[in-house]
């Protein structure tokens, strides 16, 4: 169980609002991945759910139960926090067991516990050991295990990745959406990488100074950006965004066409232009064509095998179906 | 400091460091060893001779010797306890957000800055004066007898005295420990369910243990050594003799540089067995 209704909730730091009153559900087992750049309010947001903070005004349900003012502890959320936030002079197996010893369960439930959560994350070779003796992922994996004993009602992550590198990420970021997978359970991930939301999120909310912009699964904020924001956040790399008269040709204030929906050639298309930067990464290339006449610069996708070098002139063709437009407030039209 | 050409460096040049401070440690031991073994009367005839062990054996055999060590371990363990589980609650307490925090440490720090003559001084005359004293009025507005802090509690008082002059030190120590300790982890605990006590007890107090440690250990060898204090009070009177202040008064009061030479190296003895149970004690915090 752990469906999480959000009525209202505001926040404010003295006189700062960082949260302005928002609306938000979260369905008992989705994964709902909040992102959005730097600053925008995701931990704020996730604290509150937490009980680490107190709103500022609305209300927060968890299970239909009225959880505004109830303590961290009693909310049955477990949080893994980015620091991983272990307790350095406690063996592994006292880390893992420390919620349960605190909920004063009875040693051998203890133990069993332990020694599940232990062989579902791959640490039982590492109890005795203290944390400073581990790797960043075997330690964010007993942040995990910390977690998972508590059996909540939901978990909350805060960029728990942000402090591995590159092919760890990969490889955590799968044993999550696993462990999503296997135990059912609600999560609320907080990313700052639209890859990570993309990738194992059922929902997303995308935030942006304290707002929602929007909220839908992956591919709905893919195919459907509600406006600009969220049109140039999700997706990698980023949409193109022209305004001006090409925009206006199209009767929108802007538009915007992902570099995989422009096709490149040296012969036709609509736009022409120079290439400048292009990044090989065997599978797709990705260029970035100046002196188009329509924007700064235009990056396009394609094939690995594409070769066109730095000054080629090219042609670019965007599949006129996949032209996202927008009106003056950047709303989608 | 790898290779083996840096390390034969760093041995050179620190060795001036290393045999100036050699000789400063063992030119007096080693006349204080000299003179235990020694008859040295200064005013009766000065250094008499070879003593043997007489030194040696009189000074423990005298009534005073197994009482002054009894105080002096009384004093020091009474003023560890007191400055360490009151510098762990003025560390937290200084670490909360409050108005005029600067100007609270900068207070709170002061009384280290006393000089041990001038605070006793202080204490003896302005607070535990049994006629005029600040605590003797305090004792007469709840209609209570005054206490005569000095010769009825004597121990305490010192130890009360004492306290007040290391408690900046241990309480500045232990802040910079609260200080460094991640908050996510605290509410990592709050959200496993662990009320503040528990907190307290579970996350602050380990944390603290290696700043513990250290205030104990500095602690210790400076408080083995107090003298001040009892010499502006008590003057050794009323149970609060000292080794140090023992040895004091048989060289100064008795005039027999000899016999508190063996006082000294008794001292020293003393300072040692404590330290090795401090280090067996707390050692073990320190390697973690
Ligand atoms: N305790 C606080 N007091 C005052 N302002 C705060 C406090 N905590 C956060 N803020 C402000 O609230 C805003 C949102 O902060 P928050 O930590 O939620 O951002 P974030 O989205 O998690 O960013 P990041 O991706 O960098 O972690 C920031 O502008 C921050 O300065
Ligand atoms: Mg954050």
């Amino acid at each position: 169980m752990g469906r999480i209704v959000l009525d209202q909730v505001s926040k404010s730091f003295g006189d700062v609002e960082v949260i302005p009153p928002l609306e938000l559900l979260i369905e008992d087992g989705e994964f709902a991945v909040f992102v959005g750049p730097s600053g925008c309010g995701k931990s704020t947001l996730l604290r509150l759910i937490a009980g680490l903070e107190d709103v500022t005004g609305g209300k927060i349900e968890i299970d239909g139960q009225e959880m505004t003012s109830v303590p961290p502890a009693k909310r049955g959320l477990a949080m893994v926090f980015q620091s991983y936030a272990l307790y350095p002079h406690m063996s592994v197996r006292k880390n893992i067991a420390f919620p349960l010893r605190m909920a004063g369960l009875d040693k051998e439930e203890q133990q069993r516990r332990v020694a599940h959560a232990a062989s579902v994350l791959n640490l039982s070779d590492y109890l005795e050991r203290r944390p400073g003796q581990l790797s960043g992922g075997q330690r964010q994996r007993v942040a995990i295990g910390r977690a998972i004993v508590r059996e909540p009602a939901a978990f909350l992550f805060d960029e728990p990745l942000s402090n591995l590198d590159a092919a760890l990420r990969v490889g955590m970021r799968l044993e999550i959406s696993e462990l999503h997978e296997r135990l059912g359970t609600t999560m609320i991930y907080v990313t700052h990488d639209q890859v990570e939301a993309m990738t194992m999120a059922d929902k997303i909310v995308v935030l942006n100074a304290g707002n929602i912009e929007q909220v839908g699964s992956p591919l709905e904020l893919y195919r459907e950006p509600r406006n600009l924001f969220v049109a140039g956040f999700i997706g990698s790399p980023r949409m193109n965004l022209i305004e001006g008269k090409e925009a206006a040709r199209h009767d929108a204030h802007a538009i915007g066409i992902r570099p995989e929906h422009i096709a490149v050639s040296g012969s036709e298309g609509n736009w022409s232009g120079v290439v400048g930067v292009s990044e090989h990464l065997g599978s797709d290339t990705f260029f970035h064509v100046h002196d188009t006449g329509v924007a700064e610069t235009i990056t396009v996708r394609a094939d690995g095998e594409v070769g066109f070098r730095h000054g080629d002139r090219v042609y670019l063709a965007p599949r006129q179906d996949a032209i996202h437009r927008f009106d003056a407030k950047g709303l989608r039209i | 400091m790898a290779t083996r050409h840096s390390r034969s460096a760093a041995r050179i040049m620190m060795a001036p460091a290393v045999i100036l401070l050699l000789g400063w440690m063992l030119v007096p031991l080693t006349m204080t060893l000299w003179f235990s073994f020694r008859k040295f009367l200064p005013l009766r005839g000065g250094d008499l001779g070879w003593a043997g062990f007489e030194n040696y054996v009189r000074f423990v055999s005298s009534s005073s010797f197994w009482p002054s060590v009894q105080a002096t371990l009384m004093i020091v363990g009474g003023v560890l306890v007191v400055t360490v589980i009151l510098g762990v609650l003025l560390a937290l307490l200084l670490d909360q957000p409050m108005w005029g925090q600067g100007m609270v440490r900068v207070l709170v720090i002061a009384p280290f800055f006393v000089m041990p003559t001038v605070s006793a001084l202080v204490w003896k005359n302005m607070f535990m004066d049994p006629v005029n004293g600040v605590l003797a009025h305090l004792w007469k507005f709840f209609g209570a007898t005054p206490v005569e802090w000095l010769s009825q509690a004597s121990l305490q008082s010192i130890i009360l005295i004492v306290s007040w002059q290391w408690l900046p030190f241990a309480t500045l120590i232990l802040l910079t420990a609260v200080q460094s300790l991640d908050r996510e982890q605290l509410e990592a605990a709050e959200m496993d369910g662990a009320p503040s006590l528990k907190r307290f007890w579970f996350i602050i107090l380990p944390h603290l243990s290696r700043a513990i440690t250290v205030v104990i250990l500095i602690q210790t060898i400076f408080l083995l050594s107090i003298f001040a204090e009892i010499f502006v009070t008590t003057q050794g009177s009323f149970g609060t003799k000292t080794l140090t202040y023992l040895i004091f008064q048989r060289v100064l009061e008795s005039q027999n540089v000899g016999l508190g030479s063996a006082g000294g190296i008794y001292a020293i003895i003393l300072a040692n067995i404590v330290a090795l149970f401090l280090m067996r004690i707390v050692g073990r915090s320190l390697d973690a």
